[in-house]
């Protein structure tokens, strides 16, 4: 008997201590300014679908932003069915990521896919099931605060991650908090994401020594909750929803990039990847 | 099971359940302390009915806590158990929702909670939650790894304590598979010779099967 933890894996975060710039490994032939990747865009156009507890779509602070909310539940004969869903946010949290897309990119169209519910807990396969949906419904971005440590997911997961690469979806999944073996954000083909300390929404980090691969706010975050209230949170889960915004930002100004395309833009555009960059 | 047997294995579950619910106790005690917080709970995850139930408490509100129940679908504590992932929360009392719920249960509204799942290999068993760290400074990192090494703490004293109460259910003649097993620890006691080594065999085998399941619940 051991607890669910491994000395080798780190609980993944960036304290500001330990930001450091990454160099190039050799001369980019042109600079990437962050006024090229995304400069005054909002989102406008890309479709975000986050994949969490529901959305409090009348919060003030999503703006109306929330065009469709679905839920994963169980049908009458007990399969998994993804249906349309009124029933808001079980918890708050995912109000509060979607809050944060919106805060970055007040353009994006967002989905609630709410994977979290009565008879739902420990259920990884009713977020396997959200997770195809939104992938099969063709969203630009999918933003994933949250993640299975069942092995006998891992499979399938992988085959979804890659159809979400290889259909131009882009999965942004936040790293574990503790460290624990668990999926889908250490997957290759994902954007994973951990928190640093700092306050800039916009201020992110590229990590050299993956399998996280940015870190972002989320600690101190003011956050819309449930009930319409704003509350300040912590915690790897609302560092995700930064990267996502900003991804919606860069698809916004290049419409078709792939999440391959992406994910190179997010590096050479992160704030410690030393480009030439007099806009930054 | 030989009386003998049955009276052994009494005295040991019952000595090794006299030192688990302090171990809890502890723990969340220990907790409360580091982070000089107001109150600190382990609530258990109960598959069976989805509900997390207040397993031990220290601090504001334990009186009426320990053996409550809620939902595990909904709340702070039920996405921390659903998601696999520790979260920090300030001023969630704003959440009308939350503060009339809390309230009407314990009589205690706190702004601010941390919580953990208790994860124990592939199984979420758990939730540590620790309420009202003073606001002297902002949530730092250091106390989210640290609030990780309670939880892996928390979880296998929870684990234990439900072993325990199991081996009570089975030694009450409750729990038909335990029983079961109980009864043939009992049988191979009496064997002999060629049959007990190969009844030892047996159970090598079924010991490894059971082991290489990652179990299917949590």
């Amino acid at each position: 008997m051991s607890a669910c933890t491994d000395n080798d894996l780190p609980a993944w975060s960036l304290t500001r201590e330990a930001i450091c710039a990454v160099p190039l490994p050799s001369a980019w032939p042109e600079p990437l300014s962050r006024r090229w990747a995304w400069g005054d865009s909002r989102g406008e156009g890309v479709r975000v679908a986050v994949i969490d507890s529901g959305i409090d779509e009348s919060h003030p602070r999503l703006g109306g932003a929330v065009r469709r909310a679905v839920n994963v539940g169980r049908a009458a004969d007990g399969r998994l069915a993804v249906t349309e869903d009124d029933a808001g946010d079980v918890s708050g949290h995912g109000t509060a990521c979607a809050g944060i897309i919106h805060s970055v990119a007040p353009a994006c169209e967002l989905t609630s896919v709410r994977v979290l519910g009565a008879g739902l807990t420990g259920e990884g396969d009713a977020l396997l099931a959200g997770l195809r949906w939104a992938v099969q419904e063709r969203h630009d971005i999918v933003n994933l605060s949250l993640s299975t440590t069942k092995a006998r997911f891992l499979g399938a997961l992988h085959e979804l991650a890659d159809a979400a690469y290889f259909g131009s979806c882009a999965l942004v999944a936040s790293a574990h908090n503790m460290p624990v073996d668990s999926y889908p954000w250490r997957f290759s083909s994902l954007l994973s994401v951990a928190s640093h300390s700092g306050t800039d929404p916009l201020e992110y980090f590229y990590n050299p020594q993956p399998p996280v691969e940015f870190h972002a706010r989320g600690l101190d975050v003011e956050v819309a909750w449930a009930g319409g209230s704003v509350i300040r949170a912590s915690g790897n889960s609302f560092a995700a929803p930064h990267v996502a915004g900003i991804a919606a930002l860069v698809l916004a100004r290049h419409p078709g990039l792939t999440p391959f395309q992406l994910k190179s833009v997010l590096h050479l555009a992160a704030s410690n990847v030393a480009t030439s960059d007099p806009g930054r | 099971m030989s009386a003998e047997l049955r009276s052994a294995v009494a005295a040991g579950v019952l000595a090794a359940a006299r030192g688990r619910a302090p171990l809890l106790q502890s723990i969340v005690d220990v907790a409360c302390a580091t982070f000089g917080a107001q109150a600190a709970s382990i609530m258990r995850y109960d598959a069976d009915r989805d509900e997390l139930v207040f397993e031990t408490v220290s601090g504001a509100g334990s009186g009426a806590l320990v053996g409550s129940r809620l939902p595990a679908g909904a709340g702070i504590a039920g996405w921390v158990l659903a998601a696999h992932e520790p979260l920090v929360v300030e001023d969630v009392d704003r959440d009308p929702r939350f503060a009339v719920d809390v309230a009407h249960r314990s009589g205690y509204v706190p702004k601010g909670i941390m919580a953990s799942p208790l994860l124990l290999q592939e199984r979420a068993v758990g939730v540590i939650s620790v309420l009202d760290r003073p606001q002297r400074s902002r949530f730092s990192l250091i106390e989210l790894e640290l609030l990780g090494l309670f939880a892996g703490q928390a979880a296998i004293a929870l684990d234990l304590l439900q072993c325990g109460r199991l081996a009570e259910l089975a030694l009450d003649g409750s729990a038909g598979e335990l029983t079961a097993l109980a009864s043939v620890a009992a049988a191979l006691e009496r064997l002999q010779g060629a049959r007990r080594a190969s009844a030892g065999r047996l159970l090598a085998a079924l010991d490894e099967l059971v082991s290489d399941d990652p179990g299917t619940d949590g």
